[in-house]
């Protein structure tokens, strides 16, 4: 058993920007919990195994180079916290410019 | 070399030869293409540079929860094109990884790549020089990826992100396919680095440019160039510590970039100093390059296979299909058609700075003599062009229409005044040459009986200059052929008027 918090959770949700009320903290920190173990088990598989990052025998799956319609501007930024003159809006970037 | 005069300053200007009597410079350069496909590398919104911001995004391209990248197939195509103009191999496997990193101009917060097995690996690009010897550039890899969105920093004195206030996001170029470019360490150029260095991406961007899957634009970012720099002592194998100088936005500043960051590397080493790992931003203004962010390392990426994108097998039918379409390469076709054409270093230069080669070339592939193909598009075509305020290739005629317009001059339909009419016509959207030719009646008065009536009323009308023909003066047959060529607006041969004339009045 791992030990997410609702402290966790609130985190992770804020990271998110979702709204999640007192009892859902609840909900998910046990729910998450139960992922958190599930995903752990990758741990006991021997080393020998070779990764894998595709489990559909599919190759080449290309698409056609052709138009297909955009998001209405207002659509693609209804869900920003903030927008400025038709951008997205973000808090100042601390660090350097990569 | 003259003595360290000032120790502590590492800006001191050693020249290239200064530099490389002590060290000898290895290069890399890393050069990233964005593709001119119709769309976006993972999604089918427009890759279109100049649009409105954020009009060509979708849920893909802005990283929303659920959606799936679905791969370009033309943006394949066109990588493996590079790569084999490259002299690369083409790799029977690749796929995709995400590069992680948190930056808002990566709405997912990381940036499909490719990253063990990009799709194309060890080639080379034989680079001509200035002198005319060729250099070979060996290249390490060509990948795939996607570029970034464009951030705004607001609140700054220079519109940079030191000091910024907050900044704003355009997501139009997120996604747009990226193809980058990866040279292996290029060594033993010494004073010569900077200068292979700017033939390196000359020829690059003329090979793209021919292979028609970029618009090559570095002012415009379709082209961009990073240039990694160290030096070793002379006599040593063991490579020093690099500098990575971005924005570098022309050609020139290319073989500025190099040789600032040699001198620069040199005045720190010769002073006791050591290098620093790092990006640095160049300066367009003074040459000169300023220390951006410390190199973040591979392990800082934590990249992983990209489990949303299949792996792609390109099969050899394809690839050798596309390899049999590869253009001829730009420099040796203009040494060709420069030989064959006949034509000299500087009316070469001059078609090439026009921008006239190809359509020279094409004009004389439809038909057309190279001498008549070339006086149409540098003197009057370029007239035209220049008067409209568009470039050449951007006049509204093909290279086909103007070779019917020779060949029309040539079976003599049409005089070189009637032909520049026709011209005006094709330009004006009238259609066809032969439509121009009907449309506003311009064929040349070819109707002998026609022509001989037309001589026969001009001497009448001037009964006094045809005497003075007959009496063997016939420097005066100039004005019956004026008035003929007046009487047939300017449609019939001059040339042929005037032999008339003569005939006429013998």
């Amino acid at each position: 058993m791992s030990d997410i918090t609702r402290d966790d959770v609130a985190h992770l949700a804020r990271l998110a920007r979702l709204a999640v009320s007192d009892a859902e903290l609840d909900l998910f920190s046990g729910q998450i919990d139960a992922i958190v173990d599930t995903v752990s088990k990758v741990g006991e598989i021997p080393d020998d195994v070779p990764p894998t990052a595709q489990v559909v025998p599919q190759t080449n799956v290309l698409r056609p180079d052709e138009t297909e319609p955009s998001l209405p501007r207002d659509v693609a930024l209804a869900g920003a916290p903030a927008a400025e003159e038709g951008r997205f809006r973000v808090p100042r970037i601390l660090g350097e410019e990569l | 070399m003259t003595a360290v005069t000032n120790p502590g300053v590492e800006s001191a200007p050693y020249t290239v030869e200064e530099v490389c009597e002590h060290f000898d410079p290895v290069l890399g350069l890393e050069v990233h293409v964005e593709l001119n496909t119709a769309t976006k590398m993972f999604c089918g919104c427009a890759n279109r540079f100049g649009a409105e911001p954020n009009t060509n995004v979708c849920p893909v391209c802005l990283g929303l929860p659920g959606s799936l990248p679905r791969l370009n197939g033309t943006a394949v195509e066109s990588a493996i094109k590079i790569g084999l103009a490259l002299n690369c191999h083409v790799r029977e496997r690749s796929g995709f990884a995400r590069k992680n990193y948190f930056y808002p101009d990566m709405p997912k917060n990381f940036q499909i790549s490719q990253y063990e097995d990009p799709i194309v690996f060890d080639g080379y690009l034989d680079v001509p020089l200035d002198d005319g010897s060729t250099w070979r550039v060996e290249i390490e890899r060509a990948h795939m990826e996607e570029d970034t969105g464009k951030s705004l920093h607001i609140g700054g004195a220079t519109g940079r992100i030191h000091g910024a206030d907050h900044s704003l996001l355009d997501y139009n170029r997120s996604g747009v396919p990226l193809i980058e470019i990866v040279t292996k360490p290029i060594l033993g150029a010494g004073v010569r680095a900077p200068e292979v260095a700017r033939a390196y991406v000359t020829a690059l961007r003329d090979v793209l440019r021919g292979l028609g899957v970029s618009d090559v634009r570095m002012d415009q970012g379709s082209m961009r160039c990073d240039a990694n720099v160290s030096l070793m002592p002379k006599g040593s194998s063991t490579f020093g510590t690099r500098t990575e100088t971005k924005n570098v936005n022309s050609l020139r500043s290319v073989e500025r970039a190099v040789r600032y960051e040699m001198g620069r590397h040199a005045g720190v080493l010769l002073s006791g100093g050591s290098i620093r790992q790092e990006t640095r931003h160049f300066d367009e203004q003074s040459g000169t390059t300023s220390p951006g962010r410390p190199k973040e390392t591979f392990a800082d990426y934590r990249f992983f296979p990209e489990p949303d994108l299949p792996p792609l097998e390109p099969s050899r039918d394809w690839v050798e299909t596309l390899r049999a379409g590869l253009p001829e390469r730009p420099w040796e076709r203009r040494a060709r058609i420069q030989t064959e054409w006949g034509l000299s270093d500087e009316e070469l230069r001059d078609l090439v700075n026009a921008d006239a080669l190809d359509l020279v070339a094409d004009t004389v592939d439809a038909g057309a003599p190279p001498e008549a193909a070339r006086s149409w598009w540098v003197s009057y075509l370029a007239q035209q062009a220049n008067t409209a305020g568009v470039t050449l290739p951007e006049l509204a005629i093909t290279p086909a229409q103007v070779a019917r317009v020779v060949a029309l001059v040539a079976e003599g339909t049409l005089t070189n005044k009637l032909a520049r009419q026709v011209v005006d016509g094709v330009l004006a959207g009238e259609g066809e040459p032969d439509d121009v030719v009907a449309g506003r009646g311009l064929a040349v008065v070819s109707d002998e009986s026609a022509l001989t009536t037309a001589v026969d009323e001009a001497l009448a009308a001037q009964p006094d200059i045809a005497e003075k023909i007959r009496a063997g003066k016939t420097k005066a047959a100039g004005a019956i052929v004026g008035a003929v060529m007046k009487a047939t607006r300017g449609q019939a041969d001059a040339a042929r008027v005037q032999e008339l004339v003569l005939e006429r009045c013998r």
